[in-house]
């Protein structure tokens, strides 16, 4: 049944200071809203716990990519639609780039932000495998001060993460250093728009000297709905580092990505299912490594 | 609904199709409701109610938004374009004609918010390829025509040059 309004409190206090004062007054009892796209639906299915909700749309600190020498910085509050927009984004993290344009439809990337995918800790969300490719960094922000914690363990378990009651996601930071890198990312679902992943991929990999046929020095391979959270599968890529790849290798991978899930059956797609896509997509990845001779 | 739950109503001011209005609501009442109840504009339909189906497609500060996942307080100080807004008076807009002539519409339900995303494409991309239009409507689900003559409606609209 849907939620009555008046038993909701709505607070838009404006900035960040307010923001984190009320956060670090009352931990746990408010609720951050961005633009809606999640905790709107809870709210209209009658299923939202929190009563007390303050707004964080438009927070001037959390607007804005900042472009440096070595990294860009996202604020939490950037749309998917500023994400899929920014030409750094475009041209060298192009996973996160498609991911956002895999996103709901425009609609929805309008309003969705980064930082509110990251704490809704869907493990089928499409931009998180490839937060976790670019081992991004997290600024959190709360009355207690700022600190940075690597994505790659941020999500302990389902829908839980390493994010203090009195914390804010404020930025997530992107060291610009993956030129010269094959970037994969594919979405398996029911059509792009819309439709959830019943599986996703962000995978990233560089071949020895760039040449075909050289060894894999380097890889990073992430998988989205596959497991309780949005999982890197780092056994994965100790077993295929430093190899050059061939039909037994990729024979290797598909067993080492079977180790590594635990899918499961939902309204979306099957185990069975979705472990036999993951090993076809790593598949895919290592095949178009092998071939690849880097991207500029 | 008790005098301290009304007590949490507050004032939200907007401009809705050129008009500024000033509605009382609870800060959580969706924008949609707003409009359709508030405001009396029932051109914006309900159809999923989570921000899946596209019907309740409006602008807000000119982004294409589900006014359904809009908490009305977060709408304070926009500007918004409803389906209301889109004709020039008793003169329908290049777009809406283009429905009417290439049966883009049928039941109606869908209409006024396709209308809205084509409207939204068609601003920042005058001659938009098929793609583009299909990517435009993605979130706009319509379960009667198929959508081959929406998309076609948009393209004709589009070679006319007017994008509302």
């Amino acid at each position: 049944m849907r939620s009555d309004p008046a038993d909701y409190q709505l607070l838009a206090p404006g900035k960040l200071q307010a923001v984190i004062s009320l956060l670090a007054d009352e931990p746990g009892q408010w609720l951050p809203i961005a633009g809606g796209t999640d905790v709107m639906v809870q709210f209209a299915a009658g299923k939202l716990p929190a009563r007390k909700l303050l707004s964080i749309w438009n927070l001037p600190e959390l607007q804005g990519i900042e472009i440096s020498p070595d990294q860009i910085t996202i604020g939490a509050g950037c749309t998917y639609t500023e994400l899929r927009n920014h030409p750094v984004i475009a041209r060298e993290f192009p996973l996160l780039a498609s991911a956002a344009r895999w996103t709901g439809g425009i609609a929805n990337q309008n309003r969705g932000t980064l930082g509110g995918n990251i704490v809704n800790a869907s493990p089928a969300a499409d931009s998180l495998p490839a937060l976790l490719a670019y081992e991004a960094e997290l600024i959190l922000i709360s009355v207690r001060g700022e600190r940075r914690v690597p994505y790659l363990n941020f999500h302990t378990a389902y829908k839980k993460m390493q994010l203090a009651p009195d914390e804010l996601i404020q930025a997530i930071c992107l060291r610009r250093e993956f030129s010269g890198f094959l970037h994969y990312a594919r979405k398996v679902g029911a059509r792009n728009a819309q439709a959830i992943s019943k599986v996703c991929i962000a995978a990233l990999g560089r071949l020895h000297g760039g040449v075909i046929g050289g060894v894999i020095d380097d890889v990073r391979i992430a998988l989205g709905s596959v497991a309780p959270v949005p999982l890197r599968l780092t056994e994965l890529e100790r077993v295929v580092k430093g190899k050059s790849i061939d039909p037994e290798l990729v024979h290797l991978a598909g067993k080492a990505t079977a180790a590594a899930i635990q899918p499961i059956d939902d309204i979306r797609s099957n185990a069975k299912y979705r472990a036999a896509v993951a090993r076809n997509l790593v598949a895919e990845f290592l095949q178009q490594l092998g071939g690849s001779q880097g991207t500029p | 609904m008790s005098d301290s739950s009304n007590d949490r109503k507050c004032e939200v001011s907007l401009t809705v199709n050129g008009e500024p209005k000033t509605v009382r609501v609870y800060p959580m009442d969706r924008l949609l409701d707003v409009l359709r109840n508030d405001l009396g504009l029932t051109g914006t339909k309900e159809g999923c109610g989570e921000g899946e189906c596209g019907s309740c497609s409006i602008l807000l500060n000119g982004q294409l938004v589900n006014s359904c996942l809009v908490p009305a307080l977060q709408a304070a100080g926009a500007i918004l374009t409803t389906i209301e807004g889109i004709a020039e008076g008793p003169q329908l807009s290049a777009l809406q004609a283009a429905f009417l002539e290439a049966g883009g519409a049928q039941c109606g339900i869908c209409t006024p918010g396709m209308i809205l995303s084509a409207s939204h494409l068609l601003h920042k991309k005058p001659n938009p390829t098929l793609d583009d239009i299909r990517e435009a409507l993605s979130g706009n689900l319509c379960r009667c025509t198929g959508y081959m003559q929406i998309f076609d409606a948009v393209m004709q609209a589009a070679r006319r040059g007017n994008s509302a």
